[in-house]
């Protein structure tokens, strides 16, 4: 059983850079996880607007009866989110691995052009590692 | 979100991977000089010099962030201060000053006390007017550019920042 279904990256602008689902729930097709991920981009503005409180970031975690959806957003403006069985625990600090993760492999590979999809390899394979680790680590507990 | 405690730039610094300091020395140098004979203007070797700090920059500030999980600074003197400590200290193994804060509060220099990059380089005469740290005059604008608390001018020479807001 898989604890994340899905993980997102969306640049400053709302446009998504990197999309991989992890097992068979909630799979769709490139053009609804381009849609998501504009609609939580615009989502995620309207809500800092709303909050009540001063000094809010936006959303951080959006609770549903059939998964749960973290959300970080680095102070450049990249967001990161994962969708996720509900009630998982320690996504915060998966998505800050993947952030640096992000920074090591994907900024870091003069190949790369700043706000594009991310294609890079070794990207793919310290990620996949990461979210394996996270998994056995669940398995664990 | 638990609340991450900032790390200091010393703590990142050892904890990082790093390359010989005289490779890394002699490869800017090597740089400085190639621009030198491809531009032969000392003032296009400025301009080049900046950008290609830029374009660090821009890409450098998400590691920085990353790794040193400080929070967004409240005004510009905590800016410089986190550049000046944590930046400097984290990617180069010195910490800068910052000093000559004028009136309002908008304008103040980082002095690089110890600078690695100047370690073997003596400018001749013909290159009076080169900025030859002009690179980490870019990474700091880029870098702020991307975090967008201010917009800046910096002015280098050698060891010497100047922030505008």
């Amino acid at each position: 059983m898989a604890a994340i279904y899905s993980l997102y990256i969306i640049n400053k602008s709302g446009g998504l850079i990197y999309y991989k689902d992890y097992g068979s729930a909630g799979r769709m097709d490139t053009n609804d996880t381009l849609r998501l991920a504009s609609l939580w981009h615009s989502m995620h503005a309207i809500s800092q607007q709303l909050s009540p409180v001063s000094g809010c970031f936006g959303v951080e975690l959006l609770e549903a009866d059939t998964f749960d959806l973290h959300c970080f957003q680095s102070l450049t403006g990249t967001k990161f989110f994962v969708v996720c069985e509900p009630g998982t625990q320690h996504m915060e600090l998966l998505l800050k691995h993947i952030y640096e993760l992000y920074t090591d492999y994907v900024l870091k590979n003069p190949f790369y052009e700043m706000e594009m999809p991310i294609r890079c390899e070794l990207f793919d394979i310290n990620l996949t590692q990461a979210v394996q680790k996270d998994r056995v680590a669940l398995l664990g507990r | 979100m638990p609340a991450v405690a900032p790390r200091s730039g010393e703590a990142i610094f050892s904890s990082a991977e790093r390359v010989n300091a005289e490779l890394f020395t002699l490869t800017y140098g090597a740089i400085v000089r190639q621009l030198i004979t491809d531009l032969e203007e000392v003032d296009e070797v400025n301009k080049q010099l900046d950008q290609m700090g830029y374009n660090i920059g821009v890409r450098l500030i998400d590691e920085f962030l990353a790794k040193s999980n400080v929070s967004r600074c409240v005004d510009f003197k905590e800016t410089a201060e986190v550049i000046a400590k944590v930046g400097f200290k984290m990617f180069l193994g010195v910490s800068a000053t910052v000093t000559n804060w004028d009136a309002e509060g908008t304008t103040c220099s980082l002095v690089l006390e110890d600078n690695p990059l100047v370690d073997f380089v003596e400018l001749p005469d013909t290159c009076q007017g080169l900025h030859y740290c002009n690179v980490l005059n870019g990474v700091v604008r880029g870098a702020l550019e991307m975090v967008s608390t201010c917009y800046l001018m910096l002015v280098l020479s050698s060891c010497h920042i100047i922030i505008l807001v």
